[in-house]
């Protein structure tokens, strides 16, 4: 995922001279996660730099650097680093073309790697995505594949409006894929079943779709037949392909590695609710994790969502 | 001689040199033998345990540590100067400040091993767990100097950053904050040159950091990080004056960082050989060694003999922190509230129920086979 992305930023860079990408750690050194690797030897350090170490700054500038015609691509560092940056994403990245009644667009790319799984130090594995999708004025994508990741920030980096790209760092490295050298771009704001079934629609993103596959085995074993869909997008959030799913299956488990409470899975069951109702043969599940902190890596393994919870929970959905 | 040594004069504050010789020994006479000996003991087991951190993380046994090496000095002379019931406000890198305050190894192994008990301190008191946000501690070093002067007591906040650091708004926020109110914190900033990849000249186009504090109507001083009488005169310095009620100060200990940022990160790729020859050359243990040894405190021999005792002495404790108990799932809930809601209670119940079933399920999966 790591390459799709770097080779996403690549293709943008030379196609259009108005983009830069700037953060911490972003140009000498390529990134911590070496995703922006080779870019600043390649496009020089106007466009591909460090800034300072201020994340409320890199989202700041990124704004006035947006409304002067700039397309900037961001980088924050961490997950649990992006708080001093709130009051510019809440206060101006995603109001500005509001505030400006249109005048000022906000075609900024807020990639920020999240989640937990890697043994990492405090405030590094956090999964806040609700948060931002609480945000009105802002886009959340969230791929789940090294494809994916290519074509979602393609979209992400041509799209007007601000995005914030949140990237699994569990499966950086961890899924190899084919992705295509070509230009492509997936379009934000569309779902994408993965796999077709008929007993329960299994809703999830980012990390965790791995999770749910590696389910599948013991689903067939047990005649479950799962139907399987990839968010991709937190917000805007398809819905339709969410409310058309659970009208066939009648059945719905949400897995996501956020806290459970007021998350993403709420807003899904409240969908799945509100758009389907009269279908429903079982309460709609949320497996995500508890309303804790993530502990430190000898704690995570209580936290963490693994397939035989997701397993547990849909059999009981499926047996309610 | 924090008049004496205005940052707007662009002075950087020495007594030793590079070799470890005295260049003005009117500053070395409230500094006994005995705390230049302890100092280097002290920096002596930091750079032990540092560095045999670094290795027990190279074959796995011990996640990311960010390592200490060449920035003891520092360290060594606020533990000097702290009192016990003065506040210790760390940052991630000042190992040998924590084991002044009262910090065991075998605390900060457990911490880097990946459990939050290592960030209790038990054995301390008025020492706030290390802060991984960036600069985001000095507001609540501010706090802590507001809390001690509303009490009326004399304690002082020994707050620590990086050069990195000192770009965030919380380092300019907690400067102005304390200054404003005369908090006694005594802000130390170890500028090692670098946030990661980001040489310092990136970092600010600002001539040094302890001109920063003439802006916040404060004193600084820029000193020699390396060079421990030098820091050990300023910190003690900066102390009295906020012990007196002056309010804060700030110093800009000039060091280097020897090792990585962390044990995931690969210095080759942002600096030279060169440059790290350079300031090998300044290294504080080898400058302070030298001066015990031009005063006949030191030897090579107790060096070696001291060196083993330390290296079985981390062992055991790194052994002590291995061998920690498991980490239970009560810990994951137990300390976020004082007062638990219902409702994460019932989400540790439903927890505890799926692993019932788990090992019911890998009974049967086991039956199977």
């Amino acid at each position: 995922m790591v390459n799709a992305i770097n080779d996403a930023l690549d293709i943008k860079l030379k196609e259009d001279p108005s983009m830069v990408v700037y953060g911490e750690d972003v140009g000498v050194e390529g990134g911590v996660f070496r995703v922006t690797e080779g870019l600043q030897a390649k496009y020089g350090a106007r466009r591909v730099f460090d800034s300072p170490l201020a994340e409320s700054a890199i989202v700041g500038t990124a704004v006035g650097m947006a409304a002067a015609g700039l397309r900037p691509v961001v980088e924050m560092q961490f997950c649990g680093f992006v708080y001093p940056a709130f009051n510019q994403l809440i206060s101006h990245l995603a109001r500005m073309r509001n505030r400006s009644r249109g005048r000022f667009a906000m075609p900024v790319v807020v990639r920020i790697p999240y989640g937990g799984g890697i043994n990492a130090l405090e405030h590094h594995s956090e999964s806040m995505e609700a948060l931002y999708a609480h945000i009105p004025g802002l886009k959340v994508v969230i791929p789940s594949t090294p494809g994916d990741a290519k074509g979602l920030l393609i979209a992400a980096i041509e799209s007007d409006d601000p995005v914030l790209f949140m990237e699994p760092k569990r499966i950086y490295r961890a899924i190899k894929q084919e992705v295509s050298e070509e230009k492509y771009s997936i379009p934000i704001g569309k779902a994408k079943v993965l796999t077709t079934g008929t007993d329960v629609t299994v809703v999830a993103y980012g990390a965790m779709i791995r999770e749910v596959q590696r389910t599948l085995p013991r689903l067939k074993e047990a005649g479950i037949s799962a139907e399987i869909i990839d968010l991709r997008s937190i917000y805007p959030l398809d819905k339709e392909t969410l409310a058309e799913s659970v009208r066939k299956t009648g059945r719905m488990v949400f897995v996501a590695e956020e806290p459970t409470s007021f998350g993403v899975g709420s807003e899904i069951i409240s969908t799945v609710t509100e758009e389907a109702f009269l279908y429903l043969q079982a309460p709609p599940k949320r497996v995500t994790a508890f309303d804790t902190i993530v502990p430190l890596p000898k704690g995570e393994h209580h936290y963490l969502i693994t397939a035989d919870k997701i397993f547990y929970e849909i059999l009981k959905t499926v047996k309610f | 001689m924090l008049k004496e040594f205005d940052p707007i004069k662009k002075k950087l504050f020495r007594i030793l040199d590079d070799e470890g010789r005295i260049l003005n020994p009117g500053y070395m006479t409230e500094i006994s033998d005995d705390q230049l000996v302890a100092a280097y003991r002290g920096m002596l087991f930091a750079r032990t345990a540092d560095l045999m951190t670094v290795s027990y993380q190279r074959q796995g046994r011990i996640f990311t540590y960010p390592p200490n090496y060449g920035q003891e000095a520092i360290h060594a002379a606020a533990a000097q100067v702290m009192r016990p019931d003065d506040w210790l406000v760390p940052a991630f890198r000042e190992m040998g400040a924590w084991l002044a305050k009262g910090a065991t190894l075998k605390d900060i192994f457990l911490y880097f091993m990946g459990n939050e008990v290592g960030s209790k301190w038990s054995g301390a008191t008025h020492f706030l767990p290390m802060s991984v946000p960036i600069a985001s501690q000095l507001l609540h070093a501010a706090g802590i100097g507001y809390a001690i002067q509303y009490d009326k007591k004399d304690e002082t906040v020994f707050a620590f950053v990086g050069d990195g650091g000192t770009s965030e708004g919380d380092f300019h926020e907690a400067l102005n904050f304390a200054s404003v109110w005369k908090a006694p914190v005594v802000f130390i900033v170890q500028n090692n040159q670098f946030a990661i990849s980001m040489p310092f000249r990136m970092q600010t186009a600002s001539d040094g950091i302890a001109v920063k504090s003439v802006a916040y109507g404060m004193p600084g001083i820029r000193v020699d990080g390396n060079d421990f009488p030098a820091m050990l005169k300023v910190i003690r310095e900066a102390a009295d004056h906020c012990r007196k009620g002056n309010g804060p100060v700030l110093i800009e200990a000039v060091t280097y960082r020897k090792g990585a940022h962390t044990t995931s990160d690969d210095p080759t790729k942002y600096r030279t050989k060169e440059e790290e020859e350079l300031w090998d050359q300044k290294d504080p243990l080898k400058r302070l060694k030298n001066l015990l040894i031009s005063k006949n405190l030191w030897t090579e021999e107790e060096e070696t003999v001291l060196t083993r005792q330390y290296s079985e002495e981390v062992d055991r404790q790194f052994v002590e922190a291995e061998n920690y108990p498991p980490y239970p799932l009560d810990d994951v809930f137990s300390y976020l509230y004082a007062d638990m809601p219902q409702d994460l209670r019932k989400q540790k119940v439903e927890h505890e129920k799926f692993l019932q079933w788990k090992e019911s399920d890998v009974q049967k999966q086991e039956v199977k086979k």
